[in-house]
């Protein structure tokens, strides 16, 4: 993206942003366009926190779009842990976010766009917005067999999900965000979403699979970039605005003051992992030692990311009972989190005697116990 | 009695009376506060999270909890200023729209809130209420707030907001008042004429046995200090205690010392370009653990660990040199393993390595275990001189301080700029001498200070 906006453009873009209430026309009543420069995702949610809290939508209605760099989403009230695969996204580098909006988790990357309907709480309505992108897809390709269905999906062909719904009702403003899959990169996407952890029992919202297909498939002429074209005339031709797509740079604090706390805000461990509601994790597994192999149980509460209670079943003398307990002492009240637990077993073993076999079944004990995480 | 009267004489005065904080004497009105329409039909909604709890106080649009209904999370936001009583539902319960949702106290002084609070539509109304254009930026305020500023003869655009969206909450326009006013004396000539003159007006009631003056009322200073904060240690951090106080049994010695690093900075500069090309950063640190191995190499005492009973003295094969990092979860050691075969390139790249894992927080086991001796440069910080602690199983450490530059003599007696670096070991007494490490010390001294003498001895 090339976020190139002339001067009058962004000086324009400064004052519909930042119009004071009541007494002020917009010289956009009725709509505004606007589009990502960046494919940050913690940055764009950033940008719709900003427009949630700062802007006035009593006289226009927004609409956001923009795409991210590979990252899973999951909604407000989720579980990480339950919904993807941790491990698998921290090799491979993809991120992990947490939005504000209810609903499930998605699998975001450069062949998926994401829009956002911006409206005051009045005027929240979610078929109303999937309608409109089932109209400016038909108008691009009139043969697409896509429909909305009851739950807020958008199927392609009756069977395949190509969208995913969720929204976010403040006080006096509301915002309905949803995925539209064009070109996405499907095998990455079920690899993470699907969690290799067990024995969790938890009450966060538990997301609905369901079977993808990619718009490109159907249509190989079908881009990214024609479907955020079309999209955007059809919500002009709608509100009755200008279809001129506004470019927003989310790391530009003069447009959108305060911006960055939001983005830093979305990183921080607290909000990603500490948010996840209490669950619990109840499992066991082996460990192969010389020549023996032993069943070890461990049972944990983790709440706001942190465990609360712990309690590790290891076979008696397997390890001094005094190390098993200081094991389980620290962990309690440490993050949920592998990178956590190898810095504070790392450091609890300075503590230990120094004997090799012993501190060879602490590693393997320990080794075992991040993979949980 | 004496508090009673001077009570009633206060409410008669100075608005500004309200300056003081009164805990509520009268027990103000309880209002349902019910769950208003969500809209789309819905009838009910999980409670996902609370975001205050009985007995927390709350003001008009603070968010009381966040609820969903299938896709959409809603927040839930305050319509009354006051103290939240009882909640009606508790995380995961289904609370339904129009039946009570938390139960607020509210100041009786304030007036007395509607009686029924009905199913309503969302309250757009308020807007023009409580929004205030100022310099083109809304400025948000409760109209409680508003009202004590207006009192006040107050413009809410000179006030900073401390609250939520730097809303203007009721503690920033008191501690505008009190900067204002000052601290010490009654801002007012109102509030003065408070304190009756005991010869002229007898006061109802006065214990009449003792002669006291009624007591002048001091305008205390209006401290809205931060409350103690206790969190519990967890993590990391409580493993670093069971470290550090295992570290403390051993009985430490320091030794500290000058380098004069003129010579090595001169070649940092020439190699830096070099490295460069490489694709490595290289720093001094490089250089200090190379020379500290080649210093070990004559001294493995220094390199050893001491057993449990302190029986046994173990020498380590392998120079795992560790290096103190400051990040975001703590001070962590990662090592580099076996210094000893390493050229000082292979250890600037990968301190690199380290440091970038060390700073995403992503170090591994193996990197993290194993040390054998310690190098701690707090001087990138700051300092000279420093008593490290010894990190078990090890038995000795080095802290280096900042480079300084400063005068010295040299061998003609003239005074040059020396970049100068201090360094404080500490050892284990137990096992380690201080000629030892002394020599340790020189030996290490030597090779920084004439980088050219590490050829001889590099392995």
């Amino acid at each position: 993206m090339v976020p190139q906006s002339s001067l009058k453009n962004c000086l324009q873009l400064l004052c519909i942003l930042q119009a004071p209430k009541a007494g002020f026309r917009s010289t956009a009543s009725g709509g505004l366009i606007m589009q990502s420069t960046s494919n940050d995702v913690y940055q764009n949610l950033a940008v719709e926190d900003w427009i949630h809290d700062h802007m006035n939508l009593e006289n226009q209605q927004v609409l956001f779009l923009w795409r991210n760099s590979p990252a899973v989403v999951i909604g407000r009230h989720q579980n990480p842990w339950q919904e993807c695969n941790l491990r698998l996204l921290r090799q491979k580098n993809i991120k992990l976010a947490r939005r504000r909006s209810g609903g499930g988790t998605v699998y975001h990357d450069l062949g998926n766009i994401n829009l956002t309907f911006f409206t005051t709480r009045k005027k929240h309505e979610r078929m109303e917005n999937l309608k409109l992108v089932v109209k400016a897809l038909k108008a691009l390709r009139p043969q697409l067999d896509i429909h909305v269905t009851d739950r807020y999906d958008i199927l392609l062909d009756r069977q395949y999900k190509i969208s995913g719904t969720a929204a976010k009702l403040g006080r006096t403003a509301a915002y309905h965000h949803c995925t539209l899959l064009c070109n996405t990169d499907k095998l990455v996407l079920s690899s993470v979403l699907k969690s290799p952890y067990k024995g969790l029992k938890s009450n966060a919202t538990p997301s609905v699979p369901a079977a993808v297909k990619n718009l490109f498939e159907e249509d190989s002429s079908l881009t990214s970039e024609l479907l955020l074209d079309a999209i955007a005339e059809e919500y002009a031709m709608q509100h009755k605005i200008d279809r001129h797509i506004n470019l927003i740079n989310p790391a530009d604090e003069t447009v959108l003051p305060g911006i960055n706390n939001k983005a830093k805000e979305l990183q921080t461990w607290e909000w990603v992992y500490g948010k996840t509601p209490k669950f619990s994790v109840s499992t066991h597994f082996n460990i192969a030692y010389k020549d023996s192999v032993l069943d070890v149980k461990v049972d944990m509460d983790v709440k706001h990311g942190r465990i609360e209670v712990c309690n590790i079943d290891l076979p008696e003398q397997w390890l001094p009972p005094a190390l098993c307990s200081e094991l389980v002492k620290n962990l309690t009240g440490s993050k949920f989190c592998p990178n956590e637990t190898t810095v504070l077993v790392t450091t609890l073993l300075r503590a230990c005697p120094q004997d090799g076999d012993l501190q060879s079944r602490w590693n393997l004990l320990c080794e075992n116990i991040k993979m949980l995480m | 009695k004496y508090v009673c009267v001077f009570d009633k004489s206060a409410l008669k005065f100075s608005h500004q009376q309200r300056l003081f904080r009164t805990s509520a004497v009268s027990r103000g009105q309880i209002v349902q506060f019910k769950l208003s329409d969500i809209g789309e039909g819905i009838t009910e909604v999980t409670v996902k999270e609370w975001y205050i709890k009985e007995g927390d106080s709350v003001s008009q649009f603070d968010s009381i909890c966040e609820v969903q209904s299938d896709k959409a999370s809603v927040t839930i936001t305050s319509r009354y200023d006051g103290i939240i009583r009882k909640l009606h539902y508790s995380l995961d319960e289904i609370a339904y729209v129009g039946k009570p949702l938390v139960d607020i106290e509210i100041d009786a002084s304030k007036g007395i809130a509607t009686a029924e609070d009905v199913v309503e539509a969302p309250p757009m109304s308020h807007e023009e209420h409580t929004h205030q254009e100022i310099k083109g930026h809304k400025t948000l305020a409760t109209p409680a707030v508003r009202r004590l500023a207006m009192e006040n003869n107050i413009k809410l655009s000179e006030i900073v907001g401390t609250g939520k969206d730097n809303r203007i909450l009721k503690e920033d326009i008191l501690n505008y008042l009190a900067k204002q006013t000052g601290a010490i004396l009654p801002p007012s000539p109102k509030a003065e004429i408070i304190p009756p003159l005991p010869k002229s007006e007898p006061m109802p009631a006065p214990p009449k046995d003792k002669a006291r003056k009624i007591p002048v009322p001091v305008s205390r200073p209006i401290v809205f200090s931060g409350k103690d904060k206790t969190e519990p240690i967890t993590g990391f951090h409580k493993a670093m205690v069971k470290t550090m106080s295992a570290a403390l049994k051993i009985p430490h010695f320091c030794y500290c010392d000058e380098i004069d690093l003129t010579q090595l900075v001169q070649l940092r500069e020439e190699l830096k370009p070099l490295a460069q090309i490489r694709g490595v950063k290289i720093s001094f640190m490089p250089f200090f653990i190379k020379a500290a191995s080649l210093g070990l190499l004559q001294y493995p005492i220094l390199n050893a660990s001491l057993d449990e009973n302190c029986q046994n003295v173990t020498y380590k094969a392998s120079h795992n040199i560790g290096v103190a990092m400051d990040t975001e979860q703590g001070l962590i050691v990662p090592n580099v393993k076996n210094v000893q075969v390493c050229s000082v390139f292979e250890i600037a790249s990968e301190l690199n390595r380290l440091q970038s894992l060390g700073s995403a927080g992503q170090l591994g086991t193996s990197d993290l275990t194993g040390g054998t001796f310690t190098l701690s440069n707090v001087g990138t910080i700051g300092g000279t001189y420093t008593k490290p602690v010894i990190l078990p199983p090890e038995v000795a450490i080095g802290a280096l301080g900042k480079i300084q530059v400063l005068p010295r003599f040299n061998g003609k007696g003239e005074v040059f700029k020396a970049q100068i670096m201090n360094v404080s070991w500490s050892a284990d007494h137990r096992i380690i001498d201080g000629a030892t490490m002394a020599r340790f010390s020189n030996l290490w001294k030597s090779y920084l200070e004439n980088p050219a003498s590490m050829l001889l001895d590099l392995k």
